[in-house]
């Protein structure tokens, strides 16, 4: 039985949220629970106090604003799914979701935790990655800035998000039309399983020439990472086996996967080779 | 702290520390056991119940998180003394064999059938996917899902 004792602070509003964010900077806090409850279930954390952000109606909403959706952090799995911008718009980012878990995962784990909580194997982040999202993060000194994804991990599990801030929302710039989207997580099943490797692909094709290139890694470094070496070796070249051999090849200098309990740091190397040769090649009409 | 919300249709106050669980909550402080404890993490679905209509694992949620939210348990699923159609399904069809999970594939079913009252197998095995169960097999189950009876033809039986 979970045995934490901590008091929990219910903010009416995202102000006050961020007045408690500030008062308590030791107080963690708390989404939709679903890494918490299984933290706390294993004592591995104690923390002093929460903060909980489920009940705020700002932190919910998903918003298509001109070229660019914003998903407040506080969205559900379930709620992305469902979302009719979203499905239009972001199909990978609905894939992402629906391997969460499962359903009864899906109903409460939110996107702001999920990127929050920081796991290498965290499956939004890969695609967001790719689809160059930008957070919104807030305090009550500071109020907003704005810091694209691919800059927000330092290390294992760290961020640069201050200790009186938040992630209010995602800002996810709408692709192009022509952009070609993937998402792909290895895994031992379907549902409830944590990625062995996964992947966010987003590639923009001028006629066969590719003009950009956005690879989004995850479980295969101490952070979620794109691999830039891969990506600059796309950028420029007609999607050829040898340019697509190249990237593969580039690969391999961007990604520091480890052994752990799911995989090994060989088997994972392979994979996203594979994982990225075969979408490639699906792209070659 | 007081928290109060409604449970199967009934308004209810219970005094909890905030992070208890609301599996917990549930069965030691309301003496509602047909909620079940499986794994206490989120894998296997034993404890679902339903927050204002989605079904959930209550292993994971704190219980300051339910205050005025409508919660539902396979206690609240039959009415007037007549199973939830899904319930007399997996009677009719064997989907329960030990019981443990059957609570918790029972509220995950139900939500499913809400929002999409004939599902095709696909549906229900991915609706199901966080309920574990060591006993059937998994086929009696998604059988008596497919095979749940509509109101209509529930009342004409
Ligand atoms: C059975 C099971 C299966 C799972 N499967 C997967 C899976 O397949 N893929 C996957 O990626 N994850 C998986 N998870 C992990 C988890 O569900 C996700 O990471 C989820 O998105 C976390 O969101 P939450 O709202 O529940 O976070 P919480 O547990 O509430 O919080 C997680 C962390 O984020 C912080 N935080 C939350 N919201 C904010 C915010 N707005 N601003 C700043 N910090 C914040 C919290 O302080 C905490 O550190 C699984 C979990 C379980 C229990
Ligand atoms: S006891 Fe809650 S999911 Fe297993
Ligand atoms: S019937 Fe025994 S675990 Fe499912």
């Amino acid at each position: 039985m979970m045995t934490s004792a901590a008091p929990v602070h219910t903010p009416a509003d995202l102000a006050d949220a961020l007045a408690l964010r500030a008062a308590h900077p030791a107080a963690w806090l708390l989404a939709g629970g679903t890494d918490i409850m299984v933290y706390l279930e294993a004592h591995a954390i104690d923390p002093p106090a929460f903060i909980d952000l489920w009940g705020l109606p700002e932190l919910r909403g998903v918003d298509s604003r001109g070229d660019h959706i914003r998903v407040g952090a506080c969205a559900d799995y379930t709620t992305l799914i469902d979302d009719p911008a979203v499905r239009a718009h972001l199909p990978p980012l609905v894939e992402a979701a629906r391997t969460v878990g499962a359903r009864q995962i899906q109903n409460r784990g939110t996107i702001g935790g999920n990127i929050a909580n920081a796991s290498p194997a965290g499956d939004t982040m890969p695609v967001l990655l790719a689809l160059d999202a930008v957070l919104e993060l807030q305090s009550a000194a500071r109020g907003l800035r704005a810091v694209p994804l691919a800059d927000f991990y330092t290390g294992y599990k760290r961020t640069v998000m201050a200790p009186d801030e938040l992630i209010a929302a995602v800002r996810i710039p709408k692709p192009a039309k022509a952009d070609r989207l993937h998402f792909r997580k290895v895994g031992t099943r379907l549902a409830q399983s944590i990625s062995k490797v996964v992947l966010g692909g987003r590639l923009r094709l001028d006629g066969d020439t590719v003009t950009e290139a956005r690879l989004g890694w995850g479980s295969v470094a101490a952070t979620p990472v794109r691999s830039p070496k891969a990506e600059a070796a796309l950028v420029g070249q007609a999607l050829s086996p040898s340019t697509i051999e190249a990237a593969v090849a580039a690969l391999d200098g961007d990604i520091t996967p480890i052994d752990d309990v799911r995989s090994t740091a060989g088997y994972r190397v392979r994979v996203a080779g594979r994982i990225l040769r075969s979408w490639l090649e699906s792209l070659r009409g | 702290m007081k928290i109060q919300f409604e449970l199967n249709g009934a308004p209810t106050a219970v005094e909890a520390t905030p992070m208890a669980r609301l599996l917990d909550v549930l069965r030691e402080d309301l003496r509602l056991t047909g909620t079940k404890e499986g794994c206490g993490e989120g894998e296997c679905g034993a404890c679902t119940v339903l927050i204002d209509g989605r079904a959930i694992n209550s292993c994971l949620v704190p219980v300051v998180q339910v205050r005025g939210a409508k919660v539902q348990t396979v206690e609240g699923l039959a009415r007037d003394g007549r199973l939830h159609p899904v319930q007399q399904a997996f009677v009719d069809h064997g989907g329960a064999q030990c019981g443990i999970c059957t609570p918790g594939f029972v509220v995950a079913a139900a939500e499913l059938l809400a929002r999409d009252p004939q599902p095709d197998a696909i549906t229900i095995r991915e609706a199901l996917a966080g309920n574990l169960c060591r006993c059937t097999g998994y086929q009696k189950i998604i059988d008596s899902v497919a095979r749940t009876l509509s109101g209509d033809e529930e009342a004409a039986r």
